[in-house]
């Protein structure tokens, strides 16, 4: 499957000559179908923010309360990192299409290790969350006992590890993509006429941050001002 | 003689010497599109059986031979069987993969290997499917859709049925991510949208549903597995999660799944009705665009499934409303067809009468379904047996009655043999009487109050469950002739020609039959419509070796 590929032309009556377009090479192709992906990963996130919305308008205040318990300062940090990861992607892909293929993998080795940042500083939060208490299976979070919390603070909290798991998935799936990348680049399969691949990734990396750039404000921010003592406590 | 896609393939990883690793290996649409099948019309035919067992022990009321939990797992099995593995892989698996391509053009799908990975995850999702029959409790009793909070709450092996649809839903999702690049990208130079023959205006609009309708049901199972295994309290009522929200982003994908099944079978139909009235089809573009519309509308009718389950008064007249305006494009169709008919020269090959006994048992199935759209009716008749025939009428009786009607219209085109027809008719009377004998009584016993998923029943309901078991039988017979009956054709049949229908679009313009690997040997310059028919006979004719027009 790797031989040249000479595009075909078909000929119409008036003996004009059309190129046809094949699927191999197909830049635009590949491009378009990695879009089309990406808006699997909206509609498959989106469902879950759906669901965030329903249960915030049901429990409002609980929703507050229980956001006001998250770290706002290593959530912040974290969408910095992210953010700065989303730059130097894209920074290693101009210099791709400019031809500075060792500029282009020092900027996505850059990616990756702001990436495994983030999940190091997810790991802390998560960790002192647990800690606290506050996990999946925990009494904290289970219905009936002493430690239960509100309906909507459970509500809560499932769905901020539910999503920020998924996030914190592609991440890993990010990285393990970008290694690959590395891989083709050095084995000279992905180059400044054919980056494709290099392409796609840094679509489905700007995805990933973009996520998160929705996922914050919504778990960490909500119940960031001085906002809850204002609310009335729907229990 | 000159190669065909039997004798040579292109593979995804290396090129094996074994024929065997050939076929696991292909990236060739037709090859994949036959493994779809192959395996799609067995676990069609294992679904089948355990249908037939749930059909014995409605034989009579009480308990005959299966207890009422097993009972419960059987029609599941059933279910996800049918649904999951058969009906929405179906048609755009298989005739998408084998005859899409064909139709604009094209030398493969866009990805080809990324078709090839998808038809092994498809595999996977089914092992992992059918090893939850052996492993843990058993097979889920829940129905094929997993309702919370039950779901939530059996000990059966519901997990492993959740993660199975999921890796199916993926299956089909990147499917349709290839459809429809290579319908943007890979047509013929010339033919615009409005040139498409009709079949891949169906798979297109098969495909964006494939692509924005799974993704939620997928996300929705994963939330299920999660409740299940760490209690995140989303659809657990004990925790202040609400089940009817499952219900509702369960039925935003499973809804528009409905319509992922019918429109490509409706592309059959659009292709079958010109070719055997030798006309030119009847509003072409008002078929084309109808296909579009239902599979916008159906993305805003899920909530008709939810009328007894609790949901404002305003919300069930909307639902019920958007409802109705299905049946507007559908019935635009289905005028269509009928007006290419007239004045045409209608030839009753096999293939025509699939499609014209479709005709007639897919209107009994959407008028029904118009009546339990409707809020009053829906709530005497929701769950009950008439759902039941309803659907099955639609489903059976329209997309798997086309898909059998596509079946014998591109046999010839992909095995390059042809059945006999005599023998084939009498397998279509035999599946559309038996068709008609096992689903109608379940109207009238549903309208007088028989529910559905119970494994007994009241003695007035007997002779109906009766009359159905023997439609059954016949049914079930005419499936095993028909089958028989292609099998050694494809074994033993005469040769067919390259065109034997006289029909007009390019997979009928291919220069050996089989087609050789990578189809036609030139791209030709598409610059007529699909279905041109000048008193009875194709317009446009090609030399096949230059695929340019000699007419």
């Amino acid at each position: 499957m790797s031989h040249e590929y000479v595009p075909e032309i078909a000929v119409d009556r008036d003996g004009k000559e059309h190129e046809v377009q094949g699927w191999q090479g197909d830049f635009y192709g590949g491009k378009l179908g990695f879009w089309l992906f990406m808006l699997t990963e909206v509609m498959m996130f989106g469902a879950m923010f759906l669901v965030l919305t329903y249960y915030f308008s049901l429990h409002p205040a609980d929703f507050l309360e229980a956001s006001s318990e998250l770290n706002v300062l290593l959530g912040g940090t974290n969408t910095v990192v992210l953010l700065i990861s989303a730059l130097t992607m894209g920074l290693g892909l101009l210099k791709m299409r400019n031809g500075d293929i060792a500029g282009a993998k020092l900027m996505i080795w850059a990616t990756i290790i702001l990436a495994l940042l983030f999940l190091g500083i997810k790991a802390v939060e998560w960790t002192n969350e647990y800690q606290h208490g506050v996990f999946l299976g925990l009494d904290a979070l289970q219905s009936g006992n002493e430690h239960s919390k509100p309906f909507g603070q459970i509500l809560f909290f499932g769905m901020y590890f539910t999503m920020t798991g998924l996030h914190g998935f592609h991440i890993i799936i990010g990285i393990g993509l970008m290694l690959w990348l590395l891989k083709r680049i050095n084995a000279g399969k992905v180059s400044t006429e054919h980056h494709i691949l290099h392409f796609n990734i840094a679509l489905y990396w700007d995805l990933v941050h973009l996520i998160w750039v929705f996922v914050f404000p919504y778990f960490y921010m909500i119940g960031a001002g001085d906002v809850v003592g204002g609310v009335i406590n729907a229990h | 003689m000159s190669k065909t896609y039997f004798d040579e393939t292109h593979c995804a990883i290396g090129h094996p010497k074994s024929t065997f690793m050939q076929w696991m290996l292909t990236v060739d649409h037709k090859r994949i599109g036959l493994m779809y099948a192959a395996v799609i019309f067995t676990f069609f035919f294992v679904a089948v059986a355990v249908a037939f067992t749930l059909r014995l022990e409605l034989f009579a009321p009480g308990q005959q031979f299966l207890d009422p939990n097993t009972y419960n797992q059987v029609f599941t099995l059933h279910g996800v069987i049918m649904v999951f593995l058969f009906i929405i892989p179906g048609i755009p698996a298989v005739f998408g993969n084998i005859v899409m391509p064909l139709m604009i053009g094209a030398k493969d799908v866009s990805f080809p290997r990324l078709n090839w990975f998808t038809f092994w995850l498809y595999i996977f999702g089914a092992l992992i499917a059918l090893s939850s029959l052996w492993t843990g409790n058993g097979f889920a009793d829940t129905g094929w859709t997993f309702y919370a909070p039950y779901s939530l709450n059996t000990d059966t092996n519901v997990i492993t049925t959740l993660v199975a649809a999921f890796v199916l839903g993926m299956a089909s999702i990147l499917t349709g991510l290839n459809f429809i690049v290579t319908i943007h990208r890979l047509r013929a130079p010339g033919m615009d949208f409005f040139k498409m023959p009709l079949f891949v205006w169906g798979i297109y609009a098969t495909a964006w549903i494939q692509l924005l309708a799974t993704p939620v049901v997928g996300i929705t199972l994963v939330l299920a597995i999660l409740e299940k295994t760490f209690g995140i309290g989303i659809f657990d009522p004990a925790k202040g999660g609400d089940p009817i929200l499952f219900e509702h982003l369960f039925w935003i994908y499973s809804h528009p799944a409905v319509y992922l099944m019918i429109l490509p079978a409706f592309g059959i139909m659009s292709e079958i009705i010109p070719a055997f009235s030798r006309r030119e089809v009847f509003g072409y573009r008002t078929i084309a665009l109808s296909s579009a519309a239902i599979a916008g509308i159906g993305y805003l009718v899920w909530g008709h499934h939810l009328f007894t389950s609790g949901m404002s008064d305003i919300a069930k007249v909307i639902f019920s409303f958007l409802t109705f305006l299905v049946a507007i494009p559908t019935g635009i169709k289905f005028y269509d067809w009928v007006a290419t008919m007239y004045k045409g020269k209608i030839i009753l090959s096999v293939p025509m009468l699939w499609a014209l006994g479709t005709m007639i048992t897919f209107v009994i199935g959407g008028l029904t379904g118009v009546t339990i759209a409707m809020v009053g009716p829906d709530i005497h008749l929701q769950d009950t047996y008439y759902t039941v025939a309803h659907f099955h009428y639609a489903m059976l009786g329209g997309v798997v009655f086309l898909f059998f009607a596509g079946l014998h219209y591109w046999f010839p085109l992909v095995t390059g043999k042809m059945y006999p027809e005599g023998k084939a008719k009498i397998a279509f009377y035999l599946n559309f009487i038996g068709f008609n004998v096992l689903w109608f009584p379940m109207f009238i016993a549903g309208y007088q109050g028989m529910p559905r998923r119970y494994f007994d029943y009241l003695p007035e309901f007997e002779i109906y469950h009766q009359v159905a078991f023997f439609g059954a039988v016949i049914f079930i017979s005419g499936l095993v002739y028909m089958f028989y009956v292609l099998i050694k054709a494809w074994k033993n049949g005469e040769p067919s020609g390259t065109n034997p229908w006289n029909a007009t679009t390019l997979e009928w313009h291919l220069p050996t039959s089989p087609p050789p690997l990578e189809n036609h040997t030139k791209v030709p310059y598409v610059d007529f419509r699909p279905y041109e028919y000048h008193h009875g006979e194709p317009v446009v004719k090609f030399d096949l070796k230059t695929m340019k027009r000699i007419d």
